[in-house]
């Protein structure tokens, strides 16, 4: 029972980490039909970033602003540079711009800090069965998803950006300023993702690092439907707690399986994941 | 081989006729199909058989790897570029198929090389079958995510069955060599690239036949809008399963070839890096043309190889050096999206083009 | 012109169908390779080549075996070379993928016309050339790897084992645990591959009765918390880990978070201490403002070992590979014990090919391991016999002691990787001086 418990509080604070990564993709997803290969690769430098300035200035937490505003410049330039061009034409290229930037990216990673791993420390103490820093990804992770909902439900700024994701045409005509949307969209999501990546990097960082939790993130994403930010969440955790439960029961090495026997018998119930809105997307 | 650039798009074929006496590409145009595909195949075979006589053993290797990894990207193309279904993990399919081989040779080692390939195939279309079907409902980014998970799951199943399967250092084996009546004129490591690129071969012939025929332009229209598509009497659902079936073929036939080529199967080779490496390859290629495969194969193998020449030949900081080749292959990736969104295929194309009109 | 290659390359194809009726796995044997050649080998050079993780999920570590060879042998060339030739060293990266292995090794006979292979590293990689590297007659030096294939004179009479096999080693640690802590719990954690179950055959021979728990992890999942908890669950008191550098630390560290203590034993794979050093050393000055200096962690931490330590300040080897990897290694890396291990490789190369003598080919190169008397950096015999291609054919037991020199709690020891016996071994360690691994 004792181990049961475990394997529950284990999963618990790798689902949060999950839910995060899974919910910049959704992010993403809503605001430009792209999903993000290059994620990891955003928050895998904002997560080095944040090494240097934690070692240059001795503070964890000036790494950590560092990284989420390194998430935020990396996120915005990304969505200008390289996926507005790419806008409207098949969804393959804009995959492969994020594919190739996810190689680019992790090379230079390599490049700059070498392949070899560097320590790197949780935000707050990991001793203890369900530790301080467990407890500050949970946290974490909850405090975005409300902060989320508080800006699109009820700023001016989050109508908008729905508007332009949704509708964007209309809102172009009343007014909305679309791209610098979109944009955002991206911004924000990119902060997430190096929150996510900070999270999950410790104890070492090394430019592969972050490769499983982002099969994961996606597996989770695709799990709650990449229409629904709750469901990222939802999948995340759900994703976080069967893994430590296979791991500890059945194995570490079936994990990957029982990602994919996850997502086959999600979708081959709901083909668009749990908690997709119903669409009238096809006749 | 000239003739694969026929069917690269619908609408290719109906070129205004000069009016001036037929020329020999017009002619040759004229060939059905069916004698057209393998002539060109044997023609490419004997370019590929005289191509190994200059390289020597590194290069035959490689030369087998662009077979293989062709015949890979070439069922992707019929089911990306032509049906319009994006796949993340046709390693797995590869993996399948090398598994296979492997499995073949250590425990049925009477049983010659082609009735290997010929069971790999019937596996991995079965293999098709099951995912094809369980996948048929899902669209575009669900189709993507489910069948990366396939790609990262499955080679795990080495791991847990490692007596059959060598758990993670995988089955290693040998391969019959030149028959001994062409000692002295052929090379093993040329018979192997020989017999990679003859499959390989065969392999496009059947997949260029088909994408030419009645089910490709059904998958075309699928693939530019399935409701037409499905209005017009296409059976949508039926078609999709298909090519992905098709295209699982040709991903194991591939695997079976680097099995064969490399004398191994191992799970580390079949990473999700690969699936996503043959998706990049064919976009990079080109898609819709089977042309495009053969681009992106030879991008595939080369761009590493070269990365690393210019590391030597810069002498590099070795960690700059070592990450040279993979930030190579994806500032390609992005430049060939940004610039030329045909890929290396429509590149050389219009360059053709250019040179032709400069005239 | 078209017209008549295609029915020639038809009949070409026509014939390969017919003749590839054979079966695919029955395969001729063939003659042997010459080894009276010195391929590689010029007035004034000697090529020797290796195939290496630099880059992918294995290169963190590994990559520095390569960086302490390369720094060794242009030691060696800064000091005259042997015989009065340089080593020119080709590493090429395979991405710890054996499709990458087979195609650079290729690369490295055929193109690079290397001489000898020294240290390939991996078990899933090499074991995929080692076949090809003896019919080509290729000498293939000092594996990087504790896998038990290596040592099989018979069919691969070019290939030298190198690190103890995980075998030996277990058994070493199996009776070193069974005779100083007899009323101990064992819990096994290890690789989930040839790592494991060879560790756990030589494990079981001696602490079988003591053992409560085998747990295993898979090295692409970094998150070992259902391991380490159900390891504390089974109530072991002592835990062998036989895991590679990184998953010593997430071990080490794991149990530290859930308050658990157990006495680790650990494998020379995984026990670099400068390695595991640097993998915690975040854990010292911030871990959440916690006080919890790195050295703590490790302190008490039991490993087996066969090569000095970087720990070892005093010893003469230590010292001279300290000074070479300061003035010739291209790394801004603190030196490992990771980089002394493949600073020994190229010091034992180096002896091999003084004594291979000036004539040098491949025959006079395998001759000279053959007959080798190895004394040198090792710290237990080493064996390159006609008949044991083992590599370091024991381990010493030693402990880790916080801002002090290793405890050796038992000397070297040296078995077999099947029932026999562990017994003492003596070992002759002259200082660096002593020993010839380069000059005229």
């Amino acid at each position: 029972m004792d181990q049961f418990l475990n394997l529950t509080l284990n999963g618990l604070s790798s689902g949060a980490v999950y839910a995060a990564l899974a919910l910049s993709l959704v992010i993403i997803y809503q605001a430009t039909r792209v999903v993000n290969f290059a994620q990891p690769a955003l928050a895998l430098i904002s997560v080095y970033i944040a090494y240097a300035v934690s070692q240059a200035t001795g503070s964890y937490w000036l790494g950590f602003g560092a990284a989420l505003l390194t998430g935020l410049v990396l996120g915005a330039a990304t969505e200008r540079l390289l996926i507005r061009p790419v806008h409207g034409r098949s969804p393959l290229s804009a995959i492969i711009v994020t594919l190739g930037l996810l190689l680019v990216l992790q090379g230079l990673a390599g490049m700059v800090w070498s392949n070899e791993p560097h320590s790197f420390s949780y935000p707050l103490g990991f001793r203890g069965r369900f530790s301080a820093s467990d407890w500050f990804a949970l946290a974490s992770v909850g405090a975005v998803a409300l902060l989320l909902f508080g800006l699109y439900r009820l700023t001016p700024l989050g109508l908008r950006m729905r508007a332009a994701a949704f509708r964007p045409e209309a809102a172009r005509l009343s007014g909305v300023r679309v791209g610098l949307m979109l944009t955002t969209g991206w911004a924000i999501a990119s902060v997430i993702g190096a929150l996510a990546g900070m999270l999950a990097a410790p104890p070492f960082i090394f430019p592969n690092v972050l490769d499983a939790v982002f099969i994961y993130a996606i597996a989770a994403a695709v799990v709650g439907g990449l229409e629904n930010p709750f469901g990222a969440l939802v999948g995340g955790v759900l994703i976080g707690l069967c893994l430590s439960y296979v791991s500890g029961y059945a194995g570490p090495e079936l994990t990957t399986l029982a990602a994919l026997a996850i997502l086959v018998l999600v979708l081959s119930v709901r083909p668009d994941g749990l908690f997709s809105r119903p669409t009238a997307r096809k006749v | 081989m000239v003739s694969l650039r026929n069917h690269e798009s619908t609408g290719q074929g109906e070129q205004p006729r000069r009016a001036s006496a037929p020329s020999a590409a017009d002619r040759w145009r004229a060939l059905p199909a069916l004698v057209r595909f393998p002539l060109a195949a044997a023609a490419a075979f004997a370019a590929v058989l005289a191509l190994t006589f200059v390289t020597g053993p590194t290069g035959d290797l490689r030369i087998g790897s662009v077979g293989y990894y062709m015949l890979a990207i070439a069922g992707l193309q019929l089911l990306i570029g032509y049906s319009g279904q994006i796949s993340l993990g046709h390693g797995a399919f590869m993996f399948l198929g090398a598994y296979t081989m492997a499995l073949l040779v250590l425990h049925q080692p009477a049983l010659p090389l082609w009735l290997n390939m010929l069971i790999t195939v019937v596996l991995s279309c079965a293999a098709g079958v099951l995912v094809g079907a369980a996948t048929a409902r899902l669209h575009g980014p669900y189709l993507a995510g489910a069948t990366l998970a396939l790609a990262v799951g499955l080679p795990s199943v080495t791991v847990r069955f490692p007596e059959l399967l060598g758990g993670s250092n995988g089955l290693a084996f040998s391969t019959r060599g030149a028959p001994p009546a062409l000692a002295g004129v052929i090379t093993n490591t040329q018979w192997q690239a020989a017999a990679v690129w003859l499959t390989t071969l065969i392999g496009l012939v059947v997949l260029a036949t088909i994408s030419a025929g009645r089910l490709g332009r059904r998958m075309r229209a699928l693939r530019d809008d399935e409701s037409a598509a499905g209005l017009a009497g296409v059976p949508v659902g039926r078609t999709k399963v298909i090519a992905f079936v098709i295209s699982a073929g040709a991903g194991g036939l591939a695997g079976a070839c680097q099995a064969y080529l490399l004398g191994t199967a191992t799970p580390s080779s079949f990473t999700v890096t690969l699936s996503l490496s043959l998706l990049a390859a064919l976009v990079l290629g080109g898609l819709g043309s089977m042309w495009g495969a053969f681009f992106g194969a030879v991008a595939l193998v080369y761009v590493e190889v070269w990365g690393e020449d210019l590391a030597h030949a810069l002498s590099l900081d070795s960690n700059v050096a070592n990450n040279l080749p993979i930030v190579f292959f994806g500032v390609l990736l992005i430049l060939v999206i940004l610039v030329w969104p045909q890929g290396l295929h429509g590149m050389l194309r219009s360059l053709a083009g250019l040179v032709r009109r400069g005239r | 012109m078209r017209s008549r290659i295609a029915p020639a390359a038809a009949l070409m194809a026509a014939v390969l169908l017919a003749t590839s009726c054979g079966g695919a796995g029955e395969v001729q044997d063939d003659a042997a390779a010459d080894l009276d050649v010195s391929t590689g080998v010029t007035e004034n050079s000697i090529k020797i080549g290796s195939h290496q993780p630099l880059t992918g999920p294995a290169a963190p570590g590994y990559s520095q075996i390569s960086i302490g060879a390369g720094a060794v042998f242009d030691y060696i060339n800064a000091n005259g070379g042997i015989h009065g030739r340089d080593i020119d060293y080709v590493v090429k990266d395979d991405a710890y993928d054996p499709a990458r292995t087979i195609e650079v090794t290729r690369e490295l006979v055929h193109s690079d016309e290397i001489f000898a292979m020294l240290g390939g590293l991996g078990t899933p990689t090499h074991s995929k050339v080692v076949d090809f590297l003896n019919e080509e007659g290729v000498p293939d030096l000092f594996v990087s790897s504790g896998a038990l294939m290596w040592n099989q004179p018979d069919k691969y009479p070019l290939t030298f084992g190198y690190q103890v096999d995980y075998t030996k080693e277990a058994k070493i640690q199996g009776s070193y645990i069974a005779e100083n802590m007899p009323d101990a719990k064992v819990g096994y954690l290890h690789q989930n591959d040839d790592v494991g179950t060879d560790s756990e055959i030589g494990l079981e021979q001696y602490v079988a009765e003591q053992r409560v728990a085998v747990e295993s992890y898979d090295p692409g999942n970094t998150d070992l918390g259902p391991q380490i908890s159900a390891l504390k669950e089974a109530g072991a008191d002592v835990v062998v880990c036989s895991c590679i550098p990184a998953f010593s630390a997430l071990a080490i560290l794991e149990s530290a978070s859930i308050g658990y203590e157990p006495q680790f034993v650990v494998s020379t794979i995984g026990a670099d201490t400068a390695t595991l050093k640097g993998l915690l050393s975040e854990f010292a000055a911030e871990a959440g403002n916690e006080d919890l200096p790195v050295e703590q962690l490790l302190d008490g931490m039991i490993y087996t070992g066969y090569l000095p330590s970087i720990t070892q300040q005093d010893d003469p080897w230590i010292q001279l590979y300290s000074q070479i990897y300061e003035e010739h290694a291209d790394s801004d890396r603190p030196i490992t014990n990771t980089t002394v291990y493949g600073m020994v490789q190229a010091t034992m190369m180096g002896q091999a090919l003084m004594s291979a003598g000036p004539d040098l080919t491949r025959q006079s190169l395998i001759d000279a391991v053959h007959e080798q008397d190895w004394a040198g950096p090792g710290l237990v015999p080493f064996s390159s016999t006609e008949n044991d291609h083992g590599g370091f054919a024991g381990a010493m037991v030693l402990r880790f002691r916080a801002g002090k020199e290793p405890e050796v709690l038992q000397e070297a020891m040296v078995t077999d990787n099947r029932g026999g016996e562990i017994t003492t071994a003596e070992v002759e360690r002259p200082a660096p001086e002593e020993v010839s691994f380069f000059g005229e």
